[in-house]
């Protein structure tokens, strides 16, 4: 199949809206969303803490997390495969293979993600706030929402750029999810796959479909920016 | 130990509103502020002059708790600084303002019990009635200033800390901050104003401490600290030196 034609089929599934595709788009979209809420959770206030409060081994934690930022999504995923599989510390639980598996990993991968954007948005806006509340005899109660609070557009930047780099990750789910058909196919995994197999308009389609979504994602965070900035909110 | 005191004439206190003694601080290795020793009676404006890196930020920081002392002590008002019943606000030279609209900014420092109407009536006297809606780091840096002034008082504080808060304001701001210092005052508000600007401070103060290298190289009455001070170091600032 030449190009051209791959590209006309690729567009047809996608107006047509394909049942296999809908299928791996709507799976890829509920691991990353879930992925990102449980990520933000624990990667938000890790962040914020780190920046506010002082504690012995704290730049530890700090390095440790731009380490981790850094670390290859496929090494991530065998660690835990490692600790997923049968033999491993949760394999009593029969989680490899499963979307929930992928979750998991995608929670490993973007964490570290959000918990160092984070701490850098809100240790400058620390830097800037701590004389006033301290002035104003603002407490931790109160300074943390106000913290969040004012931080809100940078932050919303963090979580999408964390969405961003879940949804288009491949090489870890792969690891832990297996790209089992109709149970852990995925966008990324599907593309990889159907290219290999010469499927080239699947492939085509989902691609099309992951670019529109990191457009948006992005296209929403340049937009943010320019009204936070526009309002001096950012 | 040497306690510099000044009672005004027209305005004794039996308690001193200032009452530091023997104050050091040491960041490090550095001593920054030496056994400052300062008693004020005045209910007005105190002003703290003295050259840059003579020690005025820092003491006004320490006097706001914002500097954990190294030894000595410090009342303002009768009351030492851990006293919950002591108010008192600070104005910096830099206004930090939340990224919010100017009313979400007072209100968040407002006390629980503020009325609209309090929060109003002090945006009027900062001539910012009908801004409260607007983002208020879009402020000019005069409007700005002003609205943290605004939001100093809202906190109803017995004492005001001015720490270089007009030096980079415009004529016209000044001119309206320095009234509403006056006007507050008059209310019982004890100012402790940290200004380079020699013509504010005959306009304003009632008393000047005056800083040198971290110590008090002189404390009195303004009209005689401007018209015949007693200190070299005070003299030669007076006179435009460059103090080193």
């Amino acid at each position: 199949m030449v190009i051209s034609e791959a590209l006309s089929e690729a567009f047809r599934l996608i107006s047509i809206g394909d049942s296999d595709l809908l299928e791996i788009l709507s799976l890829s979209m509920s691991v990353s969303a879930i992925a990102l809420l449980i990520s933000v959770a624990l990667g938000l206030p890790m962040g914020t803490l780190l920046a506010i409060q002082r504690f012995p081994g704290r730049k530890v934690v700090i390095t440790l997390i731009n380490s981790l930022m850094g670390m290859p999504p496929v090494v991530i995923g065998l660690l835990a495969y490692l600790v997923l599989s049968r033999s491993g510390p949760l394999g009593v639980l029969g989680l490899l293979y499963t979307p929930s598996a992928m979750v998991i990993v995608q929670v490993l991968l973007i964490t570290p993600i959000i918990a160092a954007l984070s701490f850098q948005v809100m240790d400058d806006l620390h830097k800037e706030y701590r004389e006033l509340f301290l002035s104003l005899n603002v407490g931790v109660a109160k300074a943390i929402p106000a913290y969040v609070w004012d931080a809100r557009y940078s932050l919303l930047t963090t979580v999408l750029a964390g969405f961003g780099r879940a949804i288009s990750e491949v090489g870890a789910v792969m690891i832990v999810g297996g790209n089992i058909d109709h149970l852990t196919r995925v966008m990324t995994t599907a593309i990889a796959l159907e290219t290999s197999r010469g499927e080239l308009a699947i492939a085509l389609a989902l691609g099309i479909v992951l670019l529109t979504i990191s457009i948006i994602v992005n296209g929403t965070v340049t937009f943010v920016k320019s009204f936070a900035q526009k309002n001096a909110f950012s | 130990m040497k306690t510099t005191s000044v009672t005004m004439a027209h305005k004794p206190l039996q308690t001193p509103t200032i009452d530091v003694r023997a104050l050091d601080l040491k960041l490090g290795a550095t001593q920054l502020l030496s056994d400052v020793s300062v008693q004020s009676h005045t209910s007005g404006v105190t002003m703290v002059m003295g050259a840059n890196g003579a020690g005025k930020s820092l003491f006004l920081r320490c006097l706001h708790r914002l500097l954990p002392v190294s030894s000595g002590s410090i009342r303002l008002q009768g009351k030492s600084l851990n006293d919950p019943t002591l108010k008192q606000a600070m104005v910096f030279q830099k206004p930090t303002l939340l990224r919010r609209s100017v009313m979400q900014n007072l209100a968040f420092a407002a006390p629980p019990g503020t009325s609209q109407s309090e929060i109003e009536r002090l945006l009027a006297r900062v001539n910012l009635l009908g801004r409260e809606s607007q983002p208020a780091r879009l402020l000019s840096g005069g409007e700005q200033q002003r609205l943290t002034l605004a939001r100093a008082l809202l906190t109803q504080p017995e004492l005001l800390l001015l720490d270089e808060s007009t030096a980079s304001l415009d004529p016209a701001s000044v001119v309206i901050f320095e009234e509403i210092i006056r006007d507050v005052e008059r209310e019982g508000v004890k100012s402790i104003f940290v200004s380079h600007d020699i013509g504010q401070a005959k306009r304003l103060a009632s008393d000047v401490i005056f800083l040198h290298k971290g110590r008090v190289v002189e404390h009195t009455e303004a009209t005689e600290f401007f018209n015949a001070p007693r200190s070299r170091e005070a003299q030669a600032y007076l006179a435009g030196e460059i103090l080193l």
